[in-house]
């Protein structure tokens, strides 16, 4: 017991020197924290002389600094931002909070849900003046940008195999073209949903089905989201994979393009215009809104002129106003003349369904 | 020679629990101070709980529970119309199946991995213990493109057919979850007495009976310990499942992200979660059972520490290292570097063409044509400190779980209490990190009625965080406590020592050891928490996750290249920071 008893005195103070230690690293480290450097969220007590407002969003919204300072200096509102998911994500999290909202106004609804949301009253009847009309789904969302969900092409692929590139979603069935396209999957992806959208727009509600039965048959590949259908299975672009036609946007095509290249010709990727579904995406004031002057200042901000015009290379998506697109985007990018449709309110009776048989007849 | 805390090693199982058959040694004299002693245990329970409760068991409860009431009345019906349809079963049949291989995989191929990097000591053994706890912290969508590069027909191991498949999936579960076997084996094993072994082998075992009859059966409470989390890791794995299987492999987990996400059929995903939960709770107590049987059958001391050197060749060699070697080097350059060195390699790939540090240069920038609103580096800056907040809270949590739980008292419904609260903190590793991020946004409007909105406030994503690395502190700490003999409590509290002195001269300083390690686990944890952040994280203000998960989801080299490199960056900080926890560790052995 003697020997055990020493040790246990020599090792007290070592302990102890152990604690003050982590002590020490524990302060230092705390110094550093969040808390230490956190700016007081949603009080409005720091904020300009108009208040907070704030901006549901979906997680890839970005504008540059300046325009949001130029936003706060003329209209005396602190901006605020939150991102609290995607596409049906977004929407689902507006419809569950909307007894306590989370913000003032919502940026980033997709048509497919649009319907959705309107119904189940999470927004204020307000449309900004000078919406665009042609996009519009009700009162209460102001179409914002559109984007198309198409077919990309590798074209070195094609040249290399002395095969012409597709052209229609027909052509994407043929036998000539075993194997050689990847999509993503409707129930886990955004673009996904757009494309099975397409084809219902393109076949009807009776003959979608059938084309996807000869898409399986003729050796689609589905992948789960878009990063790995463009980044591991698409042979263009930077991946090594083996298909040359995969489901990305029509503005994908320009960031592919080496610098120096300015002849379309010369792009290592092209959108198939004819395979395309257009999505439009929407801003409206949040229903309860602490702050919905605000919040309408917002929506109308977002039209302008400055944050259409940089919408393109913030967020990959085109303006849906008269605005001046980057020469990259003019060149490499343009829209699809006739994308198909589905009306809002038919995507949203059918949703879910179109899911389940496309899972059963695709994924089986 | 008597048994000490002097002489004992952290991890030891500890004899003599009060409340074993046998019997406690009578108390003599009781502390004084009862009702103060009473109230420091009260608050050492109570925080812990109301944390778990606030951001655990409150907003999941809130969320669930609105998938059981329709029109302000209870709706069971959910339960019939979920498990009516085929899918369910298949789903969960896919669950179960999926966890139950992947975790056995990573014991089988961990147990060999913790003997060699605990139990030999070789050149390089410090860097390989941190390499291979990197994985266990890479965003699951990079780590799908860098497993479906390796696994597509175009890819080194497409030879395989493992593209889609069951196989595929388990691979990449055992990849996320090797080191958490490694880790918490080896150093459990680490502190285990050699001489017991070594006495069967000197009467004739063979080193395979030695190990099978002797060493395994001691190690089993760390290995329960692994496997209930790594199960649980793998019961709620995500993205990789989506990425790997797609929906034809779809979990219990991916179902219930699209019910919620998707098609906002809270009915169906209130369902599966109660599922979820009752897997759970199954899980937690079979390993439990199993942890206790065998603490109380083990006695250990261990007063050597050297670890012989690694044998493979020569007169000294063993069979058992070369075993383990072989296995491990299997295992790291095959399951681990493949895909790790995919990525590693095509981070140095420029976007014009050719090779270069082009993609790391690029991480002071926002991305190509501003991807980004933040630069990679601000990102880490902003997981650094968000990791630091989440670190401070589940120590702090977790160590005083740890504590409770390591107290066994007397009385057999206390007792139960003490073990229903170690479950509770392993919860948040087995419920859905959809069901936590909108049960967050749900309830934290106003929770209990009070007049703040958690929604907003900045601390969300840390606290969040903190809850998933809770239960691997409290694993961790908890064994190490339990190693102390309850006699040294009562000897010291005979001796005049009150509560708090106790704790400080006896359990603090075995305590202190085991810290480093839960420390550095925690920061992993909340360093590549991508799940409930994902619903949380401030757009202004993303972590290093977030920020990869942007970047992978645009189009052009330049934005794959940055997502790599940044990728890169997020397994080297958390290498640095295994370390760095190691080291903390080893020195404070010799403390």
């Amino acid at each position: 017991m003697d020997s055990s008893r020493t040790e246990r005195r020599r090792r007290a103070p070592r302990a102890a020197r152990a604690a003050a230690a982590t002590t020490g690293v524990a302060l230092a480290l705390a110094a550093c924290s969040v808390v230490g450097r956190a700016e007081t969220g949603g009080g409005g007590a720091t904020a300009g002389s108009g208040g907070t407002v704030v901006l549901v969003t979906h997680d890839s919204f970005a504008l540059p600094d300046e325009l949001v300072a130029q936003f706060e200096a003329d209209t005396g509102y602190t901006l605020e931002t939150r991102a609290p998911g995607d596409g049906g994500a977004l929407v689902n999290q507006l419809i569950l909070t909307k007894d306590a909202p989370i913000g003032d106004a919502v940026y980033g609804i997709d048509s497919s849900f649009a319907t959705r949301a309107l119904e189940e009253g999470v927004l204020e009847p307000y449309t900004a003046p000078g919406a665009v009309a042609e996009y519009a789904v009700g009162d209460g969302l102001t179409p914002i940008d559109v984007g198309d969900v198409c077919i990309n092409v590798d074209r070195e692929w094609f040249a290399d195999a002395g095969l012409p590139e597709p052209v229609t979603l027909e052509d994407l069935a043929d036998p000539a073209y075993r194997d050689l396209l990847v999509v993503t999957n409707p129930a886990t992806s955004s673009p996904g949903l757009a494309f099975l959208l397409a084809t219902v727009g393109a076949f009807g509600e009776d003959g979608w089905l059938d084309y996807w039965a000869r898409l399986r048959d003729n050796g689609l590949k589905v992948a789960a989201g878009w990063s790995d259908a463009y980044y591991v299975d698409f042979s263009g672009s930077s991946g090594e994979g083996d298909r040359p036609l995969v489901l990305s946007y029509a503005s994908s095509p320009p960031y592919e393009v080496p610098d120096g290249v300015t002849d379309p010709a010369d792009a290592p990727t092209a959108a198939l215009l004819e395979t395309c579904y257009r999505q439009v995406e929407y801003a409206g004031v949040l229903a309860g809104a602490a702050n919905p002057e605000g919040a309408r200042a917002v929506v109308d901000w977002l039209l302008t002129p400055e944050v259409q015009a940089a919408i393109p290379e913030s967020m990959y998506m085109y303006p849906v106003t008269d605005v001046p697109l980057p020469d990259s985007w003019t060149r490499f990018a343009p829209l699809s003349p006739a994308p198909h449709q589905v009306p809002p309110d038919v995507v949203d009776a059918n949703r879910e369904q179109w899911i389940s048989a496309w899972t059963d007849t695709v994924i089986g | 020679m008597s048994v000490t805390a002097a002489t004992r090693r952290p991890g030891d199982p500890g004899p003599a629990a009060p409340g074993r058959p046998g019997g406690p040694p009578a108390r003599l004299a009781r502390p004084p101070l009862r009702g103060l002693r009473w109230l420091g245990w009260a608050l050492a329970g109570g925080l812990p709980l109301a944390f778990l409760v606030v951001f655990f068991a409150y907003p999941v409860g809130a969320i669930v529970g609105r998938g059981f009431v329709t029109d302000g009345a209870l709706d069971l019906s959910g339960f019939a119309e979920v498990f009516g349809r085929a899918r369910t079963w298949r789903v969960v049949g896919l669950t179960l199946g999926q966890a139950a291989v992947g975790t056995a995989l990573a014991v089988v191929l961990g147990v060999p991995g913790a003997y060699l990097l605990y139990r030999t000591t070789f050149r390089g053994r410090g860097l390989l213990r941190a390499f291979v706890v990197v994985p266990f912290v890479l965003p699951t969508v990079v780590v799908g493109v860098a497993f479906r590069s390796v696994l597509a027909p175009s890819g080194p191991l497409g030879f395989l057919g493992w593209e889609e498949s069951f196989a595929g999936v388990v691979a990449a579960l055992v990849f996320f979850n090797y080191a958490v076997v490694v880790r918490t084996v080896g150093a459990f094993w680490a502190d285990l007495d050699p001489r017991a072994e070594q006495a069967a082998r000197a009467l004739g075992a063979t080193p395979w009976r030695a190990f099978t009859s002797v060493t395994l059966p001691a190690l089993t409470p760390a290995i329960a310990s692994a496997a209930a989390i790594v199960f649980l890791f793998c019961a709620t794995a995500f993205g990789v499942v989506l990425v790997l299987g797609g929906l034809r492999y779809g979990t219990v987990e991916t179902e219930i992200w699209v019910l919620t996400t998707q098609m906002l059929d809270l009915r169906g995903a209130a369902v599966l979660s109660v599922v979820q939960l009752v897997v759970v709770a199954g899980v937690l107590a079979v390993a439990g059972g199993a942890r206790r049987r065998r603490e109380r059958a083990l006695r250990f001391t261990a007063p050597r520490r050297e670890v012989p050197p690694l044998a493979l060749r020569g007169p000294a060699r063993r069979t058992g290292d070369v075993v383990a070697a072989a296995v491990t080097g299997v295992v790291v350059v095959g399951l681990l570097g493949l895909p790790l060195g995919t990525v590693l390699v095509r981070s140095f790939r420029e976007p014009g063409g050719g090779w270069g540090l082009a993609n790391y240069v690029n991480l002071g920038t926002t991305g190509g044509r501003n991807t980004l609103n933040v630069t990679v580096w601000e990102a880490v800056a902003t997981s650094l400190r968000t990791a630091v907040d989440a670190t401070l809270v589940a120590v702090l949590v977790g160590g005083l779980v740890a504590l409770v739980v390591s107290r066994r008292p007397r009385a057999r419904g206390a007792a139960r209490a003490v073990r229903l609260f170690d479950a509770l903190f392993m919860l948040p590793l087995g419920v859905s990190a959809v069901t936590v991020g909108f049960g967050f946004l749900v309830a934290l409007d106003r929770p209990f009625g009070l007049d703040v909105d958690l929604r907003t406030s900045p601390l969300l994503v840390p606290l969040a965080q903190a809850v998933v690395a809770t239960p691997l502190v409290v694993r961790t700490v908890l064994p190490v406590l339990r190693a102390i003999d309850a006699r040294l409590h009562d000897a010291a509290a005979t001796l005049g020592a009150g509560p708090a002195r106790v704790l400080r001269h006896v359990d603090w300083p075995v305590a202190a050891r085991s810290l480093g390690l839960a420390v550095g686990l925690a920061f992993a944890v909340s360093l590549g928490e991508f799940g409930a952040t994902s619903f949380l994280a401030r757009p202004d203000r993303p972590t290093l996750p977030v920020v990869i998960f942007r970047l992978i989801g645009r189009p052009g080299a330049e934005n794959l290249g940055m997502a790599l490199a940044a990728c890169v960056l997020l397994g080297a900080v958390t290498a640095v920071v295994m370390a760095l926890a190691e080291r903390l560790r080893s020195g404070g052995e010799q403390w």
